[in-house]
């Protein structure tokens, strides 16, 4: 078997990205739809410590490091809003929620 | 053997993602968020054969432990039972997926042109914990405190959001 190329990490997080994109659209479930948006946020990572390897360069991983805190804390804020949405609506579904009047 | 590894984390990274999104046997969240578990720690498996150790290791921390966690007990916050009563609208899964498609095809097709990949074909970096520390706390030392600054304000909107009366 051949050794493994940078052209086969990207291919996988290219996948990876689209299969998030997917869910963001299909699905209709808000925690679904963030956890999709993960997903997409991971792909890109694996992108970063691909090229960071194949690269030489290690500025492709602290770039990582900083998108995985800025997504921790994303979560943590988004997941506040659905609760706080939920609590007056008490639905968590995009199509439940078409007003911007609570 | 690297590349049967390879082959292996990435093949079942794409599956439990794609059992993310759409799962034929539950719709219920929990469900997806088990496997979301699943394909984080199958990419830090992938983290593993990059060798960025410590990625891997706050992969494994900080997404499949914390962030998931979080999510598990929102879910169990939300009371979601009727999601599985509803239905994915068959038109919009076709066009969701034949946009998406045209996204895939165009993004691999623009790798298969350009010569990214055969150009660089020896990996070399170490993703050493040490090559990590040393480049945040001299190149990057700003960005870490402006990093800092956000989960400080991250945690204080979370508190407010999640006060009972949103004043």
């Amino acid at each position: 078997m051949s050794a493994v190329s940078l052209q086969d990490y990207l291919v996988v997080s290219i996948l990876l990205f689209c299969v998030g994109l997917l869910g963001v659209i299909v699905r209709r479930n808000l925690i679904v739809m963030f956890m999709s948006l993960e997903l997409m946020l991971n792909a890109a990572n694996l992108a970063l410590v691909a090229f960071s390897r194949f690269n030489n360069n290690i500025k492709g991983q602290v770039l990582v490091l900083f998108i995985i805190t800025v997504a921790a804390a994303e979560v943590a804020l988004g997941l506040a809003l659905i609760v706080a949405l939920y609590r007056r609506r008490r639905t968590a579904h995009v199509e439940d929620l078409a007003t911007m009047r609570l | 053997m690297e590349s049967v590894f390879f082959y292996l984390f990435a093949g079942l990274t794409l599956l439990c993602g794609v059992l993310v999104m759409a799962n034929p046997f539950s719709r219920s969240p929990v469900t997806s968020a088990m496997f979301l578990v699943l394909t984080i720690v199958f990419m830090a498996g992938l983290f593993v054969q990059l060798h960025a150790f410590f990625l891997a290791a706050v992969q494994v921390l900080v997404y499949a432990g914390a962030v998931m966690v979080l999510f598990v007990f929102v879910i169990m916050l939300l009371d979601l039972k009727e999601e599985d009563r509803r239905r994915i609208k068959s038109a919009m899964a076709v066009l969701g997926v034949v946009a998406v498609g045209v996204i895939a095809f165009a993004m691999i097709r623009t790798l298969k042109q350009s010569d990214v990949g055969q150009l660089l074909a020896q990996p070399a970096l170490e993703g050493s914990t040490k090559l990590i520390g040393k480049s945040i706390f001299t190149d990057f030392a700003l960005p870490v405190e402006i990093l800092s600054l956000l989960l400080l304000v991250a945690v204080i909107g979370t508190v407010l959001l999640s006060k009972k009366d949103l004043k």
